[in-house]
């Protein structure tokens, strides 16, 4: 689990750096979190199932696949359109114009994009994105998509979750990375750790 | 104003009512909430069903039968009858079964909503079950609750009007 844990932080650490980038701002991230948690633990790390949330999603494909999320609140989603894309924002709720969702994409993207590139330079696998889909809906329907490899396994799923914050007005951001129940065995070897 | 109660079932769970009251599970997107109702007895069950087939499961024994079509829809009828209902009063109605996500539907290990549905649908059918609605497809999620007194279903979703099957 703490080798996890720090493949988590390295690859959050770059994506922590290629927002802070985007931004122009320092960007804080806290120290993932790897749990194997039960699946409704996971939709209320974001506030429930029923929570109206935004998500990009894509799919790791390549020596270790798995699903990856960078899920936002629209609240959020809104702060950060305004500082990076300097798009003017309309105070209707989770509501999102054509180019809103263009940028959102854009932005999940390359804090996706970081963050794997760094994990494949870490542990040597290869590792490709699949081109991101963005969803903005209930955080348990879009997460329960990421989590059906498991649901043949059991009803808990391997999580590694990174928070990110910026600045006082706390734009809230996570990453989730739910490697498939066969990746694990290779991520370990590939960190030199022995699997029992 | 006397409050019923609800019943809230979980991903990958069921859940059986007598009488007046609601069963609701939240955020279905390629699960599929399945519902049965039997009006005489006034038996209403409802089971968030994650996967078409229990022959992909590699559980081991402790197999959860709430979250595949082939084991949840048995097990739902048979906690029903256990219940005062009767198979053959009953009627089946469903939502879900969502692709969340476009590219997804290029690949047919990804199809799992749509497959879902045909698979609750063909079980249904050997029962001999009637199928009376159902809302399905599409990109979006969806909040179910059925109401005991009437067995009517209420599907919400979060940029869809509020539909009543």
């Amino acid at each position: 689990m703490d080798v996890l844990k720090e493949v988590g932080n390295i690859g959050a650490g770059n994506a922590a750096t290629a927002l802070s980038k985007l931004l122009d701002k320092p960007v804080d991230m806290q120290v993932p979190k790897v749990n194997l948690l039960p699946f409704e633990a996971i939709t209320n790390i974001v506030g429930g199932s029923e929570q109206v949330v935004i998500a990009i999603f894509l799919r790791v494909v390549g020596d270790a696949p798995g699903n990856m999320f960078f899920v936002i609140q629209p609240a959020s989603a809104k702060k950060l359109l305004e500082r990076i894309a300097g798009l003017e924002i309309e105070e209707e709720e989770d509501r999102f114009s054509e180019m809103e969702y263009s940028a959102l994409h854009e932005i999940g993207n390359i804090l996706a994009g970081s963050y794997l590139s760094s994990l494949a330079d870490f542990t040597k696998l290869s590792l490709q994105p699949t081109v991101p889909s963005l969803a903005v809906d209930m955080a348990g329907a879009i997460l329960s998509f990421g989590l059906m490899e498991y649901g043949a396994m059991g009803d808990r799923a391997l999580l590694i979750d990174t928070k990110f914050l910026e600045g006082q007005d706390a734009v809230e951001g996570h990453f989730f990375l739910i490697p498939d129940p066969e990746s694990f065995g290779k991520m370990f070897a590939a960190l030199g750790v022995p699997v029992e | 104003m006397t409050s019923l109660s609800t019943v809230k079932v979980g991903m990958a769970d069921l859940g059986v009512l007598v009488g007046a009251g609601s069963l609701k599970t939240t955020g279905l997107g390629s699960c599929v909430g399945l519902t049965l109702h039997d009006p005489v007895a006034r038996v209403s069950g409802m089971a968030h069903i994650m996967l078409p087939t229990s022959s992909i499961a590699r559980e081991g024994s402790n197999l959860n039968k709430a979250k595949y079509a082939d084991t949840a829809i048995p097990e739902l009828i048979d906690r029903m009858q256990k219940s005062g209902a009767m198979t053959s009063r009953m009627v089946g109605k469903m939502a879900g079964g969502a692709q969340m996500f476009a590219f997804a539907a290029t690949s047919e290990s990804m199809r799992i909503g749509p497959r879902n549905v045909e698979s609750c649908k063909a079980i249904l059918a050997e029962y001999g079950i009637p199928l009376k609605g159902e809302d399905t497809g599409g990109n979006y999620g969806r909040t179910i609750e059925l109401l005991g007194d009437t067995g009517i279903l209420i599907i919400r979703s979060v940029n869809q009007h509020i539909k009543e099957l």
